[in-house]
């Protein structure tokens, strides 16, 4: 009872922190690590999307863990955080087309050297695929994406890979390499983004993380580094 | 109206390389300057601070180093009969912004030019004929030698710390450095890098079959070092993160880590950031420049008067500037007459990729920007063009800035692009695959220039610069034949070599990364009909105007750009310094 009026101290503390943590996100604040014991392979399901609706967020979870499965090598894009770390990079400026040049007039139908060209926003892009992509499995097979079986999805992601199926708002090539573009970033960002968790992706790829100090080993040519990934909160493999 | 403020002696448009450099070297003469930025202010232990600044994301993927393209971009076509469209994303090129500019995220690969890159016309006809240059080439030579720079590249090394193996001391050619260099008249401040594995590998396959590669010049401090300026660096810890990061160690020159430190100490020096140059104000005659119209940090429209006026924003920003202010004639490509925005020039790259045996360890996150082993056996007129025809040609070199995983990993060749496989596939390569790279010159054409943009617009209104640029055949045989040669090294190497070398009949293509090394459209000649700045960066137009930056290459180098660039800078302040102040006019009578 007597420890109650400081842990209000601390809560209320803690809450006058939150726009801190929301306008820094490298702020140590925002990176402590969600503990996951024993690798459950649900590690989002605690997590409430902030930009996916139910739908959008059920298919962001089966199409990653296709793009990214779990194998001998480590955890699927699921176990690694990579749908938390895209539904909250939705709420960045990046995903609000921020970062771009977004004035008029658009000429989507320009050679493709000339790069991006059409109006959508990376939110634009998630909501109109997975719609367009939840519709054309209902079609099919009278299942959403998510509801499908992993060869089903699998080959629907192929088709979304070919172009195979029909978009109105865009090419669906377009939707197709975004996903696969943030599925692996979120795999190899730094874990405070959400995504990378216990640093899967570093341990795979044998990338150190944030050591960013190799002055002894640089003669050491051709031998294995002996040290682990830290990220930038301090986490350690 | 815009609010005036009191004159000064100097006023600096841009704060990286050539602003610092000029600020120091005219603060030092006793000059009143200020310097507009229009990016935010950037240090070391704000910006560049450890471990937040070793973030993949935030920096190289989502640019927060980067100009901001909502703002201001470039729209690009690839000839005069297309529609420019936006550069909406950042892809082929990387513009810099805020305090330090490129040279805040730039690697630190610092060359000096050929002696006869510099009178490139000249020595071609001399060498190959009067007929060798295409008649839609429009190269010419560089108003100044090599000669006349090369105290200027001395000053400079010394400044940024350049680590290198001198090849060239005063004609006498040293083992373990660049044979073809120019002649040097001291050694490099400071040795070269210790070697990484991968360069150790390139280098002994290159003597193998004959060829001596030597360590990449590297404004990567391989010791502790201070400078003219008494600007201490630190030796280089190879972190990996140099290209898109400011250096948390203080070993990677730039504006912060060589100039600043003594620049900020000097009352007559003023920096002020988030400062948006519109335009350089004339007087009624447009010949001299009576200051500069910009938006302050307020949003409100400020005139700042002053002596003389320096450009020194980004290659593309202040060839936009010229056009934004009516000075200067601009470049018509119909009647080859005019001269601002003319002669816009570029890198053209490729590389093969050697497939080390399983279990090699190349470390590719030991890397630092300038870590590798060049030669330069395929560059400059260093090989008989004669019976190849074309003009240029490319360094080539295995070169490891890091191995960050999002950017700089990949699978193997035919490995699948994701799912099943994909994790294999991506961490054979990731510790196997040596890259070799030829990075090669682009000549200057009739039809690449720059102009301003009939449609796009900035978030000021102003009109965006626009882009007309495309591949040459000169330019696809010049990197074939490079990489004829860096294939020749991957198989000494051994194993499997894959080649990806830029196809002829392909366009410039805006998606991908290829340098941010573009050039011209604010050219150095003999003559105000063939250039926009003489010897000296002096505008021909207007005398109180000088204008820094690889904007001034007549053509690029198969080199990166940034020693060129410094070297220019402290010819021209020195010439400023010398002579100008003392009787200001024309340096050069047209």
């Amino acid at each position: 009872m007597s420890e109650k009026p400081s842990r209000r101290r601390f809560l209320q503390a803690s809450l006058t922190l939150i726009p801190v943590v929301s306008l820094a996100p490298q702020s140590v604040f925002a990176a402590t690590p969600q503990t996951q014991p024993n690798g459950s392979t649900s590690a989002g399901a605690e997590y409430s999307p902030r930009y996916f609706t139910a739908a959008e967020w059920a298919f962001v979870n089966a199409a990653t863990e296709q793009l990214i499965p779990k194998d001998d090598m480590g955890p699927g894009a699921v176990e690694c955080g990579i749908p938390v770390f895209i539904d909250r990079q939705m709420e960045t400026p990046y995903a609000h087309g921020a970062l771009w040049y977004m004035q008029g007039p658009f000429m989507p139908d320009v050679a493709p050297e000339f790069g991006y060209q059409q109006r959508l926003t990376p939110r634009d892009i998630y909501r109109f695929g997975i719609r367009a992509c939840d519709v054309a499995c209902q079609l099919s097979q009278g299942k959403t994406f998510a509801e499908m079986d992993a060869s089903s999805q699998l080959q629907t992601l192929q088709q979304l890979e070919s172009g195979a199926i029909a978009m109105e708002e865009m090419a669906p090539t377009l939707f197709f390499a975004q996903l696969l573009k943030n599925t692996k970033e979120g795999y190899f960002a730094d874990p405070i983004y959400g995504g990378n968790k216990r640093m899967a992706g570093w341990k795979m790829i044998g990338f150190p993380g944030a050591r960013a100090d190799f002055m002894d080993w640089i003669d050491h040519p051709n031998e294995r580094y002996p040290l682990g990934a830290v990220s930038i909160d301090g986490q350690r493999s | 109206m815009a609010r005036n403020q009191p004159e000064v002696d100097v006023v600096i448009v841009g704060f990286g390389w050539t602003g610092a450099i000029m600020a120091m070297e005219l603060a030092n003469a006793g000059l009143e300057i200020i310097a507009l930025e229009r990016g935010e202010m950037q240090d070391t232990p704000q910006t560049a601070n450890y471990p937040n600044v070793i973030d993949e994301l935030a920096y190289s993927v989502r640019g927060k180093l980067l100009q901001d393209l909502s703002k201001e971009t470039v729209t690009i076509r690839h000839s005069t009969n297309q529609t420019a469209v936006p550069y909406r994303q950042h892809g082929a090129f990387l513009l810099g912004n805020g305090v330090g500019g490129a040279g805040f995220h730039w690697n630190g690969m610092s060359w000096r030019a050929f002696t006869q890159d510099l009178r490139l016309r000249s020595h071609y006809q001399e060498r190959y004929g009067e007929q060798f240059i295409a008649k839609e080439m429009t190269i010419q030579d560089y108003p100044v030698s090599y000669e006349e720079l090369e105290p200027y590249f001395a000053k400079w090394e010394d400044v940024a710390a350049v680590s290198g193996q001198t090849g060239n001391l005063k004609g006498q050619i040293l083992s373990g450095g660049n044979r073809w260099e120019a002649p040097r008249s001291s050694a490099y401040p400071l040795a070269p890098l210790q070697s990484i594995y991968g360069a150790q590998v390139f280098a002994k396959a290159a003597a193998d079959i004959g060829l001596q590669a030597f360590p990449v010049p590297a404004a990567n401090a391989s010791a502790p070092h201070t400078n003219q300026y008494g600007v201490r660096l630190g030796p280089c810890n190879f972190c990996g993160f140099c290209e898109g990061y400011g250096c948390y160690m203080y070993s990677k020159a730039s504006p912060q880590t060589s100039i600043l430190p003594a620049l900020l100490e000097k009352k007559n020096f003023t920096l002020k950031s988030r400062s948006h140059v519109l335009k350089v104000n004339t007087d009624s005659s447009g010949g001299l420049a009576t200051g500069v119209t910009y938006i302050d940090p307020q949003g409100q429209e400020v005139f700042q008067p002053a002596k003389m006026v320096i450009l020194c924003a980004f290659q593309m920003h202040n060839v936009r500037l010229l056009l934004l202010s009516g000075i200067g004639r601009p470049y018509d490509p119909v009647s080859g007459e005019g001269v601002v925005g003319k002669n816009y020039a570029y890198h053209m790259n490729s590389s093969v990729n050697v497939l080390m045996p399983k279990g090699t360890q190349l470390n590719p996150y030991i890397g630092t920007g300038a870590a590798g082993s060049a030669l330069d056996d395929f560059n400059g007129d260093n090989f008989d063009h004669g019976p190849l025809g074309f003009v240029g040609g490319a360094s080539v070199y295995h070169l490891r800035t890091g191995g960050r995983p999002i950017q700089q990993s990949k699978t193997l060749k035919d490995g699948p692009s994701w799912g099943k496989g994909w994790k294999a596939s991506v961490q054979e390569d990731y510790q196997r695959t040596l890259p070799i790279y030829a990075q090669g010159s682009v000549m200057a054409y009739r039809d690449t220039y720059l102009s301003l943009d009939p449609t796009y617009k900035d978030s000021h209104g102003q009109p965006l610069l626009r882009m007309t640029f495309d591949w040459h055949e000169n330019e696809f045989a010049m990197i074939k034949h490079a990489i004829g040669g860096a294939t020749k090294i991957g198989k000494a190497v051994g194993g499997d070599v894959q080649i990806n070398l830029r196809q002829s009949g392909s366009h410039f293509d805006t998606r991908a990364y290829q340098s941010t090394h573009t050039t011209g459209g604010a050219i150095m000649g003999d003559s105000p009909n063939n250039s926009v700045v003489n010897r000296y960066l002096q505008s021909w137009d207007v005398h109180n105007l000088f204008v820094m930056g690889a904007c001034a290459f007549p053509q690029n180098l198969g080199y990166n750009p940034t020693g060129l660039v410094a070297a220019l800078t402290y010819w021209s302040v020195d010439h400023i310094k010398q002579r100008y102040l003392k009787s200001p006019g024309p340096l050069v009578q047209a």
